[in-house]
């Protein structure tokens, strides 16, 4: 079902219309609302007036995710704190959080945009979905759940945590859909198995995202549960989860170009790139009030192409995401850079920099131990100082990532030193 | 009255403590007695060396952690009860006992490495029971 059909099956020139009017009102809103871009804009000579046409979006400059960080909280919001109805928050590259809000118009948008990709699914008022994602400053669980609300579904707010509730209520209730991270519906498919409860289950379909994920492993929870599984894709600076999501013939995410215009880029150039050819994705929101984002680098790699689908939708889409062009690691949903680790390390003054994080999928779920070098000035001769020292780095880490960690001491001069770019992960997972 | 301990930080990887005696028997370091501690992932060997000055700076020239504690090495005679007796003191006197371990002193009695709390406490006490505390020189 197309839960917009005006909207999401529009004529290329239709869409080309709609994202000129959008972006001209963008810019004009930005220039004299955001400090931040007017100063920029005016650095590279560039007034609202120049801005005519979507296709004029290459003469604005680029947003980063370290010019959130600079601004932070709430330098780049576009209207008064009053109107600011919401907050979420991400990692940071380092220790501060990137801070988004919302209007209460961008919350309603938000809500059409995650109804959009669940009826891309196939659901509508009379499903049963369990919102699986993180509730709270993540945009994923109320993302989701506001989204399945607008659908009119049944909405159970499960959040992450509890396997075993979520699998009994998935049966009692007779739940037909799951909104989750791909690796934890893989581990909720096995907890299932496990319990020989596979077939009691009413599930039909998956929208997952937040980490990224194979089309083999696609398949392996569609065969696995019996499903469909869809690919949601969004983040917390252009919006949250529903930014684009695929349909049921899986050849690429549908982007909701009347709220997002996308580009690709050559992220060492800053080029745009031709349709297909794989490089960075860059938003520009469209509609946004509380934060709205000239040229926002995702450090998502991927390709676009524009042609109509099967499926009737007319917007572009993006194929399966193939790497970062930073260093930011996707665990268990989180966003995780390496500097917020060193960061968090160099902060306790007790522990040498020299450390290596090793992620791996362990029965699906990801693990992340981070390896800390033990030198002279705080090595022990006692084990239980040794462990304690292991617990307080795990506890800082933690609260630096918000993701639980196993700390492992090693010798000095153990973890491999290079000439370059030090190398700070490994990651075991082998995703894309 | 105290014994300079060498204590050395080693993963419980494949050959570590093989490298750590190899840089000792380069340097001509006698192992006099030993403890070693583990978990899971990381092991604390514990030593009563020759020297254990030479023996930290030979470890850390090879990357290792090694450090210098002192502990107290008493000599008990091969009499029922004599540890206990003397325990009982430590532990009267409300000293936390951390670790400890045999000596090798050769001769006909025993000896025993204790690493307390209160260390200069610890052998004042002892000291009062009339055991005979070992100092670097005897070993």
């Amino acid at each position: 079902m197309i839960w917009n059909e005006a909207k999401e099956c529009m004529s290329r020139d239709e869409i080309h219309n709609l994202q000129s009017k959008r972006l001209v009102k963008t810019v004009e809103r930005v220039y004299h609302n955001v400090e931040f871009y007017r100063k920029k804009m005016q650095a590279i000579g560039i007034e609202p007036g120049d801005i005519r046409d979507a296709d004029d979006v290459r003469k604005l400059p680029f947003t980063t995710k370290n010019d959130l960080r600079d601004t932070y909280p709430f330098g780049m919001f576009a209207v008064p704190q009053s109107q600011i109805v919401r907050i979420h928050a991400s990692s940071g590259t380092t220790g501060k959080a990137t801070v988004v809000g919302y209007t209460r118009r961008d919350i309603d948008i938000w809500a059409e945009c995650v109804a959009r990709a669940f009826a891309q699914a196939g659901l509508n008022r009379d499903d049963i979905i369990q919102v699986a994602y993180g509730y709270g400053l993540f945009t994923g669980g109320l993302g989701a759940h506001y989204g399945a609300e607008n659908l009119g579904a049944t909405v159970v707010p499960m959040s992450t945590g509890n396997t075993k509730k979520l699998t009994t209520m998935m049966k009692d209730f007779g739940v037909t859909a799951i909104a989750c991270t791909p690796s934890y519906l893989l581990h909720i498919a096995e907890v299932l198995e496990a319990d020989k409860a596979l077939d009691q289950i009413k599930l039909k379909a998956a929208i997952c995202g937040a980490e990224p994920w194979t089309e083999q492993m696609r398949k392996q929870i569609e065969e696995k549960l019996h499903i469909n599984a869809f690919d949601i894709y969004g983040l917390s600076e252009v919006m949250g989860p529903g930014v684009a999501c695929d349909c049921i013939y899986h050849k690429g995410l549908h982007v909701y170009e009347d709220h997002f215009l996308p580009e690709i880029i050559n992220p060492d150039t800053l080029e745009p790139m031709s349709e297909g050819e794989t490089g960075e994705l860059v938003f520009t929101t469209l509609t946004k009030e509380g934060l709205p984002l000239l040229r926002y680098r995702t450090r998502d790699l991927t390709s676009i192409t524009y042609g109509k689908c099967e499926c009737g939708r007319t917007l572009a889409r993006m194929s399966r995401f193939k790497g970062r062009s930073d260093d930011m690691l996707i665990i268990r949903g989180v966003n995780v850079f390496p500097s917020q680790v060193e960061a968090a390390l160099l902060e306790m003054g007790e522990t040498s920099p020299h450390y290596i994080m090793i992620v791996d999928r362990v029965n699906n779920l990801d693990t992340l131990e981070i390896q800390v070098e033990v030198d002279e000035k705080f090595f022990s001769d006692k084990i239980s100082e040794l462990e304690n020292l292991t617990k307080r780095i795990a506890h800082v880490i933690q609260q630096a990532i918000g993701l639980s960690v196993k700390v492992k001491l090693v010798e000095p001069k153990s973890i491999e030193r290079s000439m370059g770019k030090a190398v700070r992960v490994i990651d075991k997972r082998k995703l894309v | 009255m105290f014994v300079n301990q060498l204590s050395v930080f080693i993963e419980n990887r494949e050959g570590r403590l093989d490298q750590v005696l190899e840089i000792l028997k380069e340097n001509n370091i006698n192992i006099i007695s030993l403890s070693l501690a583990d978990s899971s992932d990381y092991g604390l060997l514990r030593m009563i060396v020759s020297d254990p000055d030479e023996g930290k700076l030979a470890l850390r020239s090879k990357g290792f952690s090694a450090m210098l504690t002192p502990v107290l090495a008493v000599k008990l005679s091969h009499k029922v009860g004599q540890l206990q007796i003397l325990l009982s003191e430590i532990c009267k006197a409300g000293i936390n006992i951390e670790y400890m371990y045999a000596l090798a002193t050769g001769g006909d009695d025993a000896s025993i490495v204790i690493k307390t709390a209160d260390l200069e406490k610890a052998a004042e006490i002892l000291g009062k029971t009339g055991v005979e505390l070992i100092g670097s020189a005897d070993l």
